[in-house]
C-alpha cells in the first residue's frame, strides 16, 4: 500500500523497477495458454512450429482476427452481432460479382465493398439503437438476410477466378527486403512512443521509469519483431492479410485506449445509466459500434474470398462464432465495459493455433469441434472464477 | 384484545451500525398499528425481522405470535405463522396473470400438473373479497393500475390467511381515491381480527386509520401511544426528537443572481398516466447559496431534481431559466452544457462506472471540453483525476485504483470530482452524504462551502433535516409533488419542516 501511495506524489525517476512492470495476471495467463498449445503441438508433431506452418497459421488466423477487432467493440457496449460470417459471405460475394462480372477494377471494388460494410452497419446499428431491439435479434435476422442475399445475388453459384490484383489482399506475401523495412519501422515507432512519453510524462511533472527499463522494453519488442519477420522471411515472406490484422489492431488499439470514442463505448458496457447522465450520446456510439463492426467484416469478407480466389456460398458461415470465442477466451466479458483488441488477437490465434495443430496431427474433424468447445467453456470458466476469488479477497 | 405480535428486545446490528437496538414492538389482533419515524429509524429493518427476510440467529431478541415464540429461517415460515407483508414497491410478477400471481409458489397441482380451474374459482373469491369482483383472475396483473395491483396484493396476503398483514407505505403510488378504499379494506380487516401494522409517513393517514402508534427513532422505541392520547405535532416531535450532535460547518450566504429559476414546473409520472409526480413548483437558487430540498421519500424530490437535469422519463411543463434565459434541457448533455451538474443519489447505479479508474471516471463527463480533437492525452487525464484526489482528498491508491473498490465515501467523492470538473454554475446533490461516515461527511460539507464561496448555486436534496438545517441557507419543503413551504434554515425548526413534509399544516384539514 504505502509503496503505491508514492506514485500519487511527485518524485523524479525512481530506482526501483518492480513498481513499472505492472502484473497482468489475465494476460499472463493467457499468454501462457498460448504457449502451452504451441508446446504441446511442438512436441506431438514436430512441423508445427516450422516457417511454413507458422506462416499458415498467421495467414489463417486473420479473417477470424479482423472479426474479431470489431466483435471486441460491439461486446465491450454490451451488445453482440450474430451477423458478421454471414456479412463476410455477402461482401465478399458482391466483391466478386463487381471484379469478375463487372471488371471492376481493385481498388473501386474494395472502397465498394466497404462502404455495403458500413450501410449494413448502419442500419443494424440503428434499430439496436435507436429502435431499442436487442442487438441479438437484429443481428440474427441480419444473418438470415445476408446470407439470402448472397445466395440470391449470386445466383448460387461459386464465382472465380478474381483479378491477380484482388488476390494479393489474400494470398500474397511481402517481399523479404520490405519485411525488414516494417520490422524496422516498426521498431523506430516503438521507440519513438517510449521517447516521447517519458518527455510528456516529464512535462506533467509525472515520475518517469528508469531510462534501463524503457530501453529493455524497446530491445524485447525489438527481438519479438525482428525475429517474427525472420521466421516469417525464411518461408515466403510475411503474409499480406496478416499485415492488415497488425495495423488494424493498431488502429482500433488506439481508438479504444486514447480516443474520447473509445473511452465511451467502455462506459456504456460497464454503466449504460452513468454514461448517459454523464451526457455521453448512448444511441449514436452505439450505432457507430455496430458501423466499425460491419465494416470490419466487410473488409474480412474481402480478404478470405480473395485467399480463396472465389466467392463461395457458404463463406463465412459460423465465423461470427469464432469471433466471439476468440474475443471471449481473450478475456472480453459479455456483460459489457471490459475487453482488449490484444486479448481477442492472442484469442484467435488460441483458436487458429487448435484448428491447425490439430489438423496438422490428422485429428478428425468431430474432435476438433469437441476440443474447441471445451476450451472455450473451460477458458471462460477459469477467467470467472480467477476474477471471482479476487473479488473475494 | 388478544397480542397476535410481540417483538421484544431486537437488536440488529450492520457492521459498524446498529440498526435496531433493543426495540419492542406488540400489535392486538383487531387493531390497526402504525409504525412511525424518520428514513432510516429503523421501520423497514424490523419488519424485515418480522417477515423472515432477516432469519432468526441474525439478531437478538424475541418474536411471540399469538403467544407462541418463533425463529424463522425463511420468509416461508413467517408465512405460515400468518404474517403478509405489502411492500412499498409491489411484489407481484407482472407478467403473469392475477390468478397465477396469487398462487405463485403454492399452486394446487396433482402429479406436477396445475388445476387451473381451482387456481381461477379460488382467485376470484379472494378479490371479490378486497372488492375487485368485476376483474377477471386471468388478466394480466401489468394492465391493471397500481390501485388494483396493491389490492392484488392484499388479495394475495388473504389468500395466504394473514392474520398479520405489515403495509409498507401502501399509500405511496395511489391516487386519494385509491387510498380511500384502501383505508375502507383496513377498517373491514379490523373487524375480522387480523392485525394491521401501518407504516406510513403521511401522519393524516396514521391519524384517520391507526387505533395506536409506535414511534421509533435512530433504531430504539421511543413509545406506544393510543392515537386517541397524541396529537400529529407531538408525534412529529417524537420522530425527531434528536439532540442537534454533529457541527454543521455553514458559512453565511451572499445571494447574487439568480442562477435557475423554475416557474410552474409539473413532471408526469411516466408509468402512472395521468399523474403528477412534480405538481406545478416554482422556485429560484441564487449564486452564492445552498438550496435545501427537504420531502419524505416519494415526494417527488428526485424526480424532479432528475427532470431538471434531462434524465427522467416523464414529460414536463413549465419554465426554466438558466441565468434569466429560457431553456430546454432534453438530455443531460444540454444541462451539462448550460452549467447544470447533478450527483445521483445512488451512485453506484447513476454516477459511477465501477470497473473503471478514478481517472477515468473523474473525466467521463468532461470528454468533449477536456480533449475537443477526441483524442485522450493521459497525462491531462492524469493531472485531472490527481487534482482531485489532492483537492478532495480521495483515499486511493493511485489516479488508476478502480474505483470499485473504494469506499462509499471515496466513491461519492469521485462522483464529486466528476461533476466539480465540468465548471458547473448550478449543482444539484441529491443525499450526498448517505451512506457514508461522519468524517466524509464534514469534508463535503466543507467542499459545499468552498463551492458556494467560488460562487456556485448549491441544491442540495437531503433526507437528514440536522443536514439540511445546519447545511442550507434555505430550505424548500416538497410533499407529494407540492410546494409546501419555504423557510429560512436559521429559523425553521425540524418540527415545521416536518409538519409541510407530511401534508401541510392542520389547519387545511376539517
Amino acid at each position: 500500500m504505502n509503496a503505491n501511495e508514492q506514485i500519487v506524489m511527485k518524485e523524479p525517476a525512481s530506482r526501483s523497477w518492480s513498481r513499472w512492470i505492472k502484473f497482468d495476471a489475465r494476460a499472463y495467463t493467457m499468454i501462457g495458454a498460448l504457449l502451452s498449445i504451441w508446446v504441446l503441438f511442438t512436441l506431438l508433431n514436430d512441423r508445427f512450429l516450422s516457417a511454413t506452418n507458422l506462416s499458415n497459421l498467421f495467414l489463417q488466423m486473420s479473417v477470424t482476427s479482423i472479426l474479431a477487432i470489431g466483435m471486441v467493440l460491439v461486446i465491450v457496449a454490451g451488445h453482440i452481432d450474430l451477423s458478421v460470417g454471414a456479412v463476410v459471405g455477402f461482401t465478399g460475394g458482391v466483391a466478386a460479382i463487381l471484379n469478375i462480372w463487372y471488371d471492376w477494377p481493385t481498388i473501386p471494388v474494395i472502397v465498394a465493398t466497404i462502404a455495403l460494410g458500413v450501410a449494413i452497419g448502419f442500419v443494424q446499428g440503428w434499430i439496436v439503437a435507436y429502435g431499442a431491439v436487442p442487438a441479438f435479434i437484429v443481428t440474427l435476422g441480419g444473418m438470415l438476410v445476408y446470407r439470402g442475399l448472397l445466395l440470391g445475388t449470386t445466383g448460387s453459384v461459386t464465382i472465380s477466378p478474381f483479378s491477380p490484383a484482388m488476390r494479393t489482399l489474400g494470398a500474397s506475401y511481402v517481399a523479404d527486403m520490405i519485411g525488414w523495412v516494417l520490422g524496422g519501422i516498426a521498431l523506430a515507432c516503438t521507440a519513438i512512443y517510449y521517447w516521447r512519453k517519458r518527455g510528456a510524462r516529464r512535462k506533467y511533472g509525472f515520475p518517469v521509469e528508469p531510462a534501463p527499463l524503457s530501453l529493455m522494453r524497446v530491445v524485447l519488442v525489438g527481438i519479438f519483431v525482428l525475429g517474427f519477420v525472420f521466421v516469417m522471411n525464411s518461408y515466403k515472406g510475411i503474409p499480406v492479410p496478416f499485415v492488415m490484422v497488425i495495423v488494424l489492431a493498431l488502429i482500433f488499439t488506439f481508438i479504444s485506449k486514447n480516443t474520447t470514442f473509445g473511452r465511451q463505448i467502455y462506459a456504456i458496457g460497464g454503466n449504460a445509466e452513468a454514461a448517459r447522465l454523464s451526457g455521453i450520446n448512448i444511441r449514436r456510439k452505439t450505432m457507430y459500434v455496430f458501423v466499425l463492426c460491419s465494416a470490419l467484416a466487410a473488409i474480412a469478407g474481402l480478404v478470405l474470398a480473395a485467399r480463396l480466389n472465389a466467392a463461395t456460398m457458404n463463406a463465412g458461415n459460423m465465423y461470427e462464432l469464432d469471433a466471439i470465442a476468440a474475443c471471449v477466451i481473450g478475456g472480453t466479458s459479455l456483460m459489457g465495459g471490459a475487453g482488449t483488441i490484444v486479448g481477442a488477437i492472442i484469442g484467435s490465434l488460441v483458436m487458429a493455433s487448435l484448428d491447425n495443430g490439430m489438423s496438422l496431427m490428422g485429428i478428425p474433424t468431430w474432435w476438433q469441434y469437441i476440443v474447441k468447445g471445451v476450451i472455450l467453456v473451460l477458458a471462460v470458466y477459469l477467467d470467472i472464477n480467477i476474477r471471482n476469488r479476487k473479488k473475494v479477497i | 384484545m388478544t397480542v397476535a405480535l410481540e417483538m421484544s428486545g431486537i437488536t440488529k446490528r450492520f457492521p459498524g451500525v446498529v440498526a435496531l437496538n433493543d426495540v419492542n414492538f406488540t400489535a392486538h389482533a383487531g387493531e390497526v398499528h402504525a409504525l412511525c419515524g424518520e428514513n432510516g429509524a429503523g421501520k423497514s429493518t424490523l419488519m424485515k425481522v418480522l417477515s423472515g427476510l432477516y432469519p432468526s440467529g441474525t439478531f437478538e431478541g424475541t418474536i411471540r405470535i399469538f403467544g407462541e415464540e418463533k425463529h424463522f429461517h425463511g420468509i416461508k415460515d413467517a408465512e405460515k405463522a400468518g404474517i403478509a407483508i405489502i411492500y412499498q414497491e409491489l411484489a407481484l410478477v407482472k407478467g403473469l396473470t392475477i390468478g397465477e400471481n396469487l398462487f405463485l409458489g403454492q399452486e394446487p397441482a396433482r402429479y406436477g400438473v396445475i388445476d387451473w380451474e381451482r387456481v381461477y374459482h379460488e382467485s376470484s373469491r379472494w378479490l371479490a373479497d378486497v372488492g375487485l369482483s368485476d376483474v377477471s383472475p386471468e388478466q394480466i396483473v401489468g394492465n391493471l393500475g397500481i390501485g388494483k395491483q396493491q389490492l392484488v396484493e392484499i388479495a394475495k396476503a388473504l389468500s395466504k390467511n394473514a392474520k398479520i398483514l405489515i403495509l409498507d407505505e401502501p399509500t405511496a403510488a395511489l391516487t386519494e381515491q385509491e387510498v380511500e378504499i384502501l383505508l375502507g379494506f383496513l377498517r373491514e380487516f379490523k373487524k375480522r381480527g387480523v392485525a394491521c401494522i401501518y407504516i406510513s409517513h403521511k401522519l393524516n393517514e396514521v391519524f384517520e386509520i391507526a387505533d395506536k402508534v409506535t414511534v421509533l427513532r435512530d433504531g430504539r422505541t421511543i413509545g406506544t401511544y393510543p392515537i386517541s392520547e397524541v396529537t400529529e405535532d407531538q408525534v412529529i416531535s417524537l420522530m425527531v426528537g434528536r439532540e442537534l450532535k454533529e457541527r454543521y460547518p455553514r458559512k453565511e450566504a451572499t445571494p447574487g443572481d439568480v442562477v435557475l429559476r423554475v416557474r410552474d414546473y409539473s413532471v408526469m409520472n411516466p408509468e402512472i398516466p395521468g399523474k403528477k409526480v412534480i405538481d406545478n413548483v416554482s422556485f429560484e437558487v441564487r449564486k452564492g447559496e445552498i438550496l435545501g430540498i427537504a420531502g419524505l421519500m416519494g415526494a417527488g424530490r428526485t424526480e424532479l431534481a432528475m427532470s431538471l437535469f434531462g434524465a427522467y422519463a416523464g414529460a414536463s411543463q413549465g419554465t426554466v431559466e438558466v441565468e434569466g434565459v429560457p431553456v430546454q434541457i432534453r438530455r443531460p448533455e444540454d444541462a451539462i452544457k448550460l452549467g447544470i451538474a447533478y450527483v445521483s443519489e445512488d451512485r453506484k447505479k447513476y454516477g459511477l462506472v465501477l470497473g473503471m479508474d478514478v481517472k477515468s471516471n473523474v473525466t467521463l463527463a468532461s470528454l468533449r471540453s477536456l480533449f475537443s480533437l477526441g483524442l485522450l492525452e493521459q497525462n491531462k487525464e492524469i493531472a485531472s483525476g490527481e487534482h482531485y484526489i489532492r483537492s478532495l482528498r480521495i483515499k486511493a491508491n493511485s489516479v488508476e485504483t478502480v474505483v470499485g473498490t473504494l469506499s462509499g465515501g471515496n466513491q461519492q467523492k469521485v462522483v464529486l470530482g466528476k461533476w466539480l470538473l465540468t465548471k458547473p454554475k448550478l449543482l444539484i446533490l441529491d443525499e450526498p452524504t448517505r451512506g457514508i461516515d461522519v468524517g466524509a461527511k464534514f469534508e463535503i460539507y466543507n467542499i459545499m462551502n468552498e463551492l458556494v464561496r467560488e460562487g456556485v448555486a448549491v441544491v442540495m436534496i437531503s433526507s437528514e433535516l440536522p443536514e439540511l438545517l445546519g447545511m442550507s441557507h434555505r430550505v424548500m419543503v416538497i410533499s407529494e409533488g407540492r410546494l409546501t413551504g419555504v423557510f429560512d434554515a436559521k429559523q425553521a425548526t425540524q418540527e415545521t419542516i416536518m409538519r409541510a413534509a407530511t401534508g401541510g399544516n392542520a389547519n387545511e384539514r376539517e
